[in-house]
């Protein structure tokens, strides 16, 4: 043996994990937050806001749901995904398909198929999506796919930084475009709107809008759960791993590549539900809220709240869309500006996002009290 | 522990756009041997351990315990039990020694054990922490480490991946006296059961703790064998250890080699 004294296996080595600041009082605090952010969304909200503000709200939350994926992808995994709305897009497509052709009646074509088509029966790719589970199923299996497909080629040929960034933005770009172009089978740059109803529920009852949110919220915290459990699994640690050191982590045996067309897939996923739940909430899936500026709008939040940070990027997320309608109601110019400061902002001066100011003040403290100034927990800050 | 295996490379050639920088290097580590690797800058040593982890292309071939390397991609190489370090320490920073040491553990793990969370780590890992001297720092970011501690925690990462044949490019860069000692000792132990090859530039280093010396130049091998011969060999002399070679030859007679 090389290894002389070697202490006896799991058991000495279990005391080094629970000593780790990084797990320990981690699922407490995680706990009391799940809680915190259950009885905000399903108790107070409601109670607190007019029907008005509680649907401007789920909207916010779908932004969130993006939100999480890029946690996971950008903040975890380094990979910029300036290219979300594809995937927002497709989950979003596919569900409102679904809801046009239920909408329509059994043997009727969508309105705005009736008006600009010649067709006289569904177009072969739209049929599918008249099973309701085929459709439901698709608005997160789809996008996953071709996240899997166009993340195969991406990560094996070794594209990243910048150029990945640039070529999911022409993705983007591209998606968008053909969208335009087929009015006659996707409503081209109207999109597919006025959708009424959502599995056999009627949107414009209040009470039907106010489910929409509250599934929302409980698919949001699902997301959240689950996005955690990754970041704090071998695999989320490997993620980091990968994002720092590429190259190292290649040595030691494991495809980079896959472990970053895990998170890339998972990312879109996530965004393909949220634009699944953004249809029902908004009434409306149209190429104008899944082209390059939404793509972009969907990192911003991310990035001011903390892209690293899960309750960072989620609030940040919800704030920066809340800060849109809010700032666009008073100043409709002024807003695209903003925008654009704020990311620079966030950017330039604060890469970990508001979520590192906690970090930032915590030590502050310490270090004034005296005490030794608190490590910078590696992955502690993503509770 | 897996068996030993030792290392065979034929007519190793390496060319960037028409600059031969590996020219026909045949080299022979026999399994257990702790060899170093010498030469003047420019003389491709880094180069061939580059085309012998499949990071450069290469020609020729590079025979481990009887398998072909060359024409396989890196993360294959090191999964069959080759492990590399770098001239500048590359460890996770953000991640704890922990947690580096449990990554490198992990390469065949299955998707389930990967989705959790660590419970415990791999004896491995509490053996190598020990080996390499950072069980009391386990906790810390890596990113916190002195230099020279980085070093022995990436020739910890290279025990837990268990590799038979360990590469270390400058180990002892930068290191202090006492860390070099350290580090020479542990390359002792580590070799008794595992292949190392070092390159490195420190002499006095070399002479304490080398078995076996191969001496590189201009792309070939100019000679090999233990310390004393190399030394010894007026063509080494010539290019490279230049006129202080005899005295240093006589230091070496007087004081054997551990």
């Amino acid at each position: 043996m090389t290894e002389p004294t070697a202490p006896k296996g799991t058991t000495v080595v279990a005391e080094w994990v629970v000593k780790s600041p990084v797990l320990k009082g981690c699922s407490a605090r995680a706990a009391a937050g799940f809680a915190a952010a259950a009885v905000a969304l399903f108790a107070l909200a409601p109670l607190a806001l007019s029907d008005f503000r509680l649907g401007l709200l789920a909207k916010y939350l779908c932004t969130a749901m993006v939100a999480v994926g890029i946690c996971l992808a950008w903040g975890r995994g380094g990979l910029l995904t300036l290219g979300q709305g594809v995937f927002f897009g497709l989950g979003g497509y596919a569900m409102a398909m679904h809801l046009k052709i239920a909408d329509a009646g059994p043997g009727n074509l969508p309105d705005f198929m009736q008006l600009y088509g010649t067709a006289t029966e569904l177009p072969w790719w739209w049929r599918p999506f008249e099973n309701p589970l085929f459709a439901l199923a698709a608005t997160v299996l789809l996008p996953m796919a071709v996240a899997a497909i166009l993340g195969s080629f991406i990560f094996r040929r070794r594209v990243k930084g910048a150029y990945f960034a640039i070529l999911s933005q022409a993705l983007t770009a591209a998606f968008a475009i053909w969208l335009i172009g087929q009015q006659a089978t996707t409503g081209g740059t109207n999109g597919l709107t006025d959708i009424q109803g959502f599995f056999g529920y009627d949107l414009n009852d209040p009470v039907n809008q106010r489910m929409v949110y509250f599934v929302i919220a409980a698919a949001l915290l699902l997301l959240i759960a689950l996005a955690r459990q990754l970041i704090h699994s071998r695999y989320g640690e490997l993620l980091v791993a990968v994002r720092d050191s590429e190259e190292r982590v290649r040595f030691l045996g494991y495809n980079p590549a896959n472990v970053k067309l895990v998170a890339y897939v998972v990312a879109a996923g996530m965004a393909g539900l949220a634009g699944a739940l953004f249809v029902p909430a908004v009434g409306i899936i149209s190429p104008a809220m899944i082209g390059i500026v939404p793509s972009i709008e969907f990192v911003i939040g991310a990035a001011v709240g903390g892209r690293a940070s899960l309750v960072g990027a989620v609030l940040g997320a919800v704030g920066v869309a809340w800060a849109k309608t809010a700032l666009s109601e008073e100043f409709p110019a002024a807003w695209t500006y903003f925008q654009g400061l704020l990311f620079i902002v966030a950017l330039a001066f604060l890469p970990g996002g508001l979520a590192s100011l906690v970090g930032i003040v915590r030590r502050r403290r310490a270090a004034r009290a005296g005490g030794e100034p608190s490590p910078a927990l590696p992955l502690g800050e993503a509770a | 522990m897996s068996e030993l295996s030792g290392l065979e490379i034929r007519q190793l050639r390496v060319s960037f756009d028409g600059f031969t920088a590996v020219d026909g290097v045949d080299l022979d580590v026999r399994p257990g041997d702790l060899r170093f690797l010498i030469g003047p800058n420019g003389a491709g040593k880094t180069t061939l351990v580059d085309a012998v982890t499949g990071l450069v292309k290469a020609e020729g071939s590079v025979l481990f315990g009887g398998d072909e390397l060359l024409g396989r991609s890196v993360h294959n190489i090191a999964r069959s039990g080759i492990g590399r370090t770098f001239q500048t320490a590359t460890v996770f920073e953000e991640l704890t020694v922990l947690q580096n040491l449990d990554i490198a553990a992990g390469a065949g793990r299955g998707m389930l054990t990967m989705l959790r969370r660590r419970k415990g780590v791999p004896e491995s890992v509490g053996r190598a922490l020990e080996t390499v001297g950072l069980a009391e720092l386990a906790d810390s970011p890596a990113g916190t480490l002195a230099h020279g501690q980085k070093q022995w925690l990436e020739i910890g990462m290279l025990l837990v991946q268990d590799v038979r044949l360990l590469l270390l490019d400058e180990p002892v860069a930068g290191m202090s006296h006492d860390e070099r000692q350290a580090t020479g000792e542990l390359l002792e132990r580590i070799s008794e059961d595992r292949t190392v090859v070092v390159i490195e530039h420190d002499m006095d280093f070399m002479r304490s703790f080398a078995r076996s010396v191969s001496v590189l130049h201009a792309g070939k091998v100019l000679s090999e064998g233990t310390v004393t011969e190399v030394q010894a060999d007026p063509k080494v002399q010539a290019v490279y250890l230049g006129h202080a070679a005899v005295q240093d030859a006589e230091l070496i007679l007087a004081e054997p080699e551990a």
